[in-house]
């Protein structure tokens, strides 16, 4: 920088010329440079209080924002969002319509292994393979030393394994904290919950996933945070369950069945109380599922839902409640039920060859008249009863909230020639699930409105579509108790419970085609009781043998009815429901307890 | 005056200094214990659910039934039957007191007052 000089000579010499004093432009000079220095740090001072009353005026901006903040804000704990209370209970538990529970979490530990930590790997595998006896000690030590650093080794561990792995004391060994899914009840409600396993798997958490039943169809449901602390509740009741599933094994054994299934459902919301399905298994410990051979015969088939079979005479109901519904016949009208009847190349027949003659639309269902009710489809024709079994669910998969559902689809003919029209109208040609079945039972219970089943707690009904007139539903359910009171369900009377139902009798199909002589599906779908139906039971036993007496009995009638009628003794007064009449005999006893 | 001043700042300087020092040890203690809290809630609420889940484990329907079986000579329990609803007026009531008998000896009266109740 070049500055301007104190004592330019020139004016100087011209100063001293004039005999003039060179130090007043000195001074003068002096005055300019300081006047100048003097308003460029004035500039600069006030460019610096600007910037400082900037900064002071941020910094009190955010002292005054946080605390406008605080003052509005909830007052909250600061690093509550570090807590593991959330994460220790990310899948919410399932509970009864009681709110009993029957699936919870519990936390409990996987372990795996640090090999290159590990100071004397020869021994961890030796006294590994002493506390887990399916683990091979040469093996784990050979994956030890081949130079991993990372190993799985348990999924799981009871607390004393895991202080018995402790005690080996290895730095190689570690433990990661796991939740797993625990059903206390064990086999109980096994096909509705289905079971749970590991889904992504990491050290420090693994998290839960439905394989099976309500818990893979409701997983996001079970999963969501914002719900994992409310329990959800199912339809089904626990004690009721219970005893159910008793009876059945009993009815099971005494009957020689392979199999069995019983749903007990409320007939005004759908509710289903009570799904049972057998033989069973244990979620917690969940079976493979089958690889080969026909998957009904695995404890995991879900028979109440995924058991497709044609359902026989149960079926005869609805032609004759359809029929009455269009106004082609009432109760007493008379059919032609004279049996053989020959249509084109088919010959239907009734049940031991017997024939009816001219029977009464009532005693169709009383007497279980395959003609009778080929003849009442034949009135309806097939479009209408297509239509009828449609609104009712049949030719769909079931509603209900397992991830088996959708894929239990009824077999439904392609065609549906007048052939299919007369089968159809006594329960054969058309497969459906027993639970089909307890729902178009329902409608029949409901006063002709439609139910949806449900195997969660309802608090609202979902409105159903009216199929029947109420008197053409209270005239089915008058039908039904006749074949209760006198027709093929003469062991389903349960004094007090006003039982009415109608029993099926199917032959299982072969593989190939064709029927097995000897192997019934026997169905019963009642409801009770029947002066004001509340609830229907449906169950059915799979190739049963009534051998208590001397002739080998493998009708419905005598095989399922009466495992039907004592489950409805067991369950109605545990549903609450009041006997009808009060029973005559019984002396009271007033018991202390 | 201005000495005077001069000191009491820097002595409340020094005040509020302190106090912030304590401040926020405090802060950071209090944050400790809520942490130390956190984890106490979060064994407990474990600790909570494993309890439920064995009382339903305990509770489970087989248990009870084999329970009331082995115990059946002690505490004779059946499943409950229809015929155990009854109407009240079939239960066996122990009978009721008997009511005093009325005092039928003529009483000695002058009079009745009228607002007097006789009974």
């Amino acid at each position: 920088m070049i500055r301007a000089p104190l004592r330019p000579l020139a004016r100087i010499l011209q100063a001293r010329a004039k005999g003039e004093n060179p130090d007043v432009i000195e001074r003068e000079n002096l005055r300019v440079r300081s006047e100048a220095t003097r308003d460029r740090d004035r500039a600069r001072a006030e460019g610096r209080l600007v910037i400082l009353g900037f900064a002071f005026f941020c910094a009190f901006s955010v002292i005054g924002l946080r605390m406008g903040v605080l003052a509005s804000t909830e007052p909250a704990e600061p690093k509550a969002a570090s807590s593991t209370a959330e994460i220790l209970t990310l899948r919410s538990d399932i509970v009864d319509r009681n709110g009993r529970l029957v699936a919870t979490n519990m936390v409990t530990h996987a372990l795996y292994a640090h090999p290159k930590q590990m100071i004397d790997p020869a021994r961890v595998a030796a006294e590994l393979s002493a506390i887990f006896p399916d683990m091979n000690a040469a093996d784990l030590e050979r994956r030890f030393t081949d130079g991993r650093s990372f190993l799985w080794l348990r999924r799981k561990l009871s607390p004393e394994q895991v202080q018995a792995v402790h005690d080996i004391g290895d730095p190689g060994l570690l433990f990661g904290p796991r939740e797993m899914r625990l059903y206390p009840n064990g086999r109980l409600m096994a096909h509705v919950l289905g079971g749970a396993s590991f889904g992504a798997e990491g050290v420090d958490a693994a998290e839960v996933i439905g394989t099976a039943g309500i818990e893979k169809a409701l997983d996001a449901r079970l999963r969501d945070p914002a719900l994992a602390a409310e329990p959800l509740r199912l339809s089904l009741d626990l004690t009721i369950q219970a005893a159910t599933t008793e009876i059945l094994q009993a009815g099971m054994t005494i009957m020689n069945a392979v199999g069995a299934t019983a749903i007990l459902m409320d007939a005004h919301t759908g509710e289903v109380i009570a799904l049972v399905s057998l033989p069973d298994f244990d979620p917690n410990d969940r079976p493979a599922n089958p690889v080969s051979g026909d998957p009904a015969d695995s404890p995991l088939f879900n028979r109440a839902m995924q058991g497709v079979y044609e359902l026989g005479s149960t079926f005869k109901i609805f032609a004759a409640s359809q029929a009455m519904e269009l106004g082609l016949v009432n109760k007493d009208t008379l059919v032609n039920a004279n049996a053989p009847m020959i249509w084109g190349k088919f010959k239907i027949k009734e049940f031991k060859g017997k024939n009816y003659g001219t029977l009464s639309v009532r005693d169709i269902i009383v007497k279980s008249s395959n003609v009778g009710s080929a003849r009442l489809g034949l009135m309806i024709g097939a479009e209408r009863q297509q239509a009828f079994l449609k609104s009712l669910g049949f030719f769909d998969a079931t509603p209900l909230e397992l991830v088996e559902a959708p894929r239990a689809r009824p077999l439904i003919p392609t065609r549906w020639p007048e052939i299919v029209t007369i089968t159809t109208s006594y329960g054969h040609g058309m497969s459906a699930s027993p639970m089909h079945l307890a729902a178009g039972y329902g409608m029949i219970a409901n006063g002709g409105v439609t139910v949806t089943p449900t195997l969660l707690k309802r608090d609202t009904m979902p409105a159903g579509t009216r199929v029947l007139s109420p008197e053409v539903a209270r005239t089915a359910v008058d039908m039904l108790r006749g074949v209760v009171t006198d027709g093929t369900a003469s062991f389903g009377e349960v004094e007090g419970y006003e039982v009415a139902g109608k029993t099926g009798t199917a032959n299982k199909p072969k593989k190939g085609g064709g029927y097995y002589e000897n192997k019934n599906i026997n169905t019963f779908a009642a409801m009770f009781p029947a002066s004001d139906p509340r609830y229907v039971l449906v169950v059915t036993l799979y190739e049963p043998v009534d051998t208590s007496s001397a002739e080998a009995h493998r009708t419905a009638g005598w095989t399922t009815v009466p495992v039907a009628a004592e489950i409805i003794r067991r369950v109605a007064p545990l549903l609450g429901l009041r006997p009808i009449k009060p029973l005559a005999g019984d002396v009271p006893t007033v018991v202390h307890n | 005056m201005r000495p005077f001043l001069l000191v009491f700042t820097a002595l409340t300087l020094m005040a509020l200094a302190f106090w912030a020092y304590r401040e926020n040890y405090a802060t950071q203690a209090a944050l400790r214990d809520m942490q130390k809290l956190q984890a106490e809630v979060a064994s407990l609420r474990e600790s909570l659910t494993l309890q439920k889940a064995e009382w339903a484990y305990l509770n489970r329907p087989d248990r009870l039934r084999d329970l009331v079986a082995l115990n059946f000579e002690r505490l004779p329990l059946l499943p409950l039957d229809p015929g155990q609803f009854l109407a009240v007026a079939d239960i066996a009531l122990p009978p009721l007191p008997p009511e005093r008998p009325l005092d039928l000896a003529p009483l000695d009266v002058q009079g009745i007052l009228p607002e007097e109740d006789p009974l």
